[in-house]
């Protein structure tokens, strides 16, 4: 007996490669425009904000670090549930999902990075340290560009994705390092400010451009990544032309 | 500048390190943005010219439909 029927889901839905891109092509534009609004509206309010009675006007690359900080753990966090679509339920898009969001989640962590140490040399007196919460949040970094390398070491992105989900699932114990780091040891990084179970410590005048900075560029992010793993399927794509002329050649 | 002999900075020059992150992110963006428009039109052009020259994928006719 073989008429085992799979109820067709919204991720099954989208397991159709041109169905994804039909999507992404009506969805990327929205999404794009949205993160605009967004952004404008949130830098507005960023500049608008009352600066810091000790941190003065620096206190706006908070507006800019943290959201990047957050998508470089959610960008990690999505390539986790990727693999998992690789390795558990075999969805054909799964890898593809993966290997697109890979670059994009390296940006963010690169651009966390460097706007934290813009923002530590007036406040902390140096651009660098190597406390947990920085080093693990560099480690992020480097785990990203092994699995950029990875995902683009082999011609047949099939052979690679197994390693790739493998290497990302192992990986992932590093984003709750990250998160509870400023808990579990003494850092010159501050703790958390934002979700605590007591509340923000972040006055409202503050909390509010963050808030409305965090959801543009998390837009922006799934504008980027539906884009990118549309690229990543028409790449596929050539590639299976190609193969697909050359057998043709072979015999001709 | 730091103020000297101190290593801290005085609030005006607050401002430069300001614009050096905001600088720096859009422009990062700005190149991540134009890399993933470009490889999707580098593609799309590629699948056209194959197409041009005769070249099916095997699903593209069940998709037409």
């Amino acid at each position: 007996m073989s008429d085992i029927s799979i109820p067709a889901g919204r991720l099954s839905g989208l397991a159709n490669p041109t169905r994804f891109i039909a999507l992404a092509d009506r969805a990327v534009p929205w999404l794009a425009g949205i993160a605009v609004v967004i952004l404008a509206v949130g830098l507005w309010m960023s500049f608008a904000a009352p600066p810091d009675y000790q941190q003065g006007t620096t206190v706006r690359i908070m507006y800019i670090h943290v959201p990047f900080a957050w998508l470089a753990m959610l960008c990690y966090t999505i390539m986790a549930v990727s693999a998992l679509g690789t390795l558990v339920w075999r969805h054909p898009l799964a890898d593809v999902a993966l290997k697109a969001a890979a670059p994009i989640g390296a940006t963010f962590t690169f651009l966390a990075l460097v706007t934290g140490s813009i923002w530590g040399k007036p406040m902390w007196g140096t651009w660098w340290v190597w406390d947990a919460r920085l080093t693990s949040v560099f480690v992020l970094f480097l785990m990203y560009l092994g699995l950029i390398a990875l995902t683009r070491a082999l011609d047949d992105p099939q052979k690679s994705a197994r390693a790739a989900a493998v290497l990302t699932l192992v990986g992932f114990i590093n984003i709750p390092i990250i998160k509870f780091s400023v808990d579990w040891w003494n850092t010159l990084h501050q703790g958390e400010s934002i979700f605590r179970l007591d509340g923000p410590t972040i006055a409202p005048s503050m909390l509010w451009p963050l808030a409305v900075m965090a959801i543009g560029f998390t837009v922006l992010f799934f504008a980027l990544h539906f884009a990118a793993i549309r690229a990543e399927i028409l790449r596929r794509r050539v590639i299976a032309m190609r193969r697909l002329a050359a057998r043709h050649a072979d015999r001709g | 500048m730091p103020i000297a002999g101190s290593g801290m900075y005085a609030h005006w020059d607050y401002a430069y390190f300001v614009g050096a992150a905001y600088g720096i992110s859009a422009a990062v963006l700005f190149g991540l943005v134009a890399w993933i428009v470009l490889d999707q039109r580098g593609r799309r052009r590629e699948i056209a010219e194959l197409e041009a020259s005769g070249v099916r994928r095997r699903s593209a006719q069940g998709e037409k439909r």
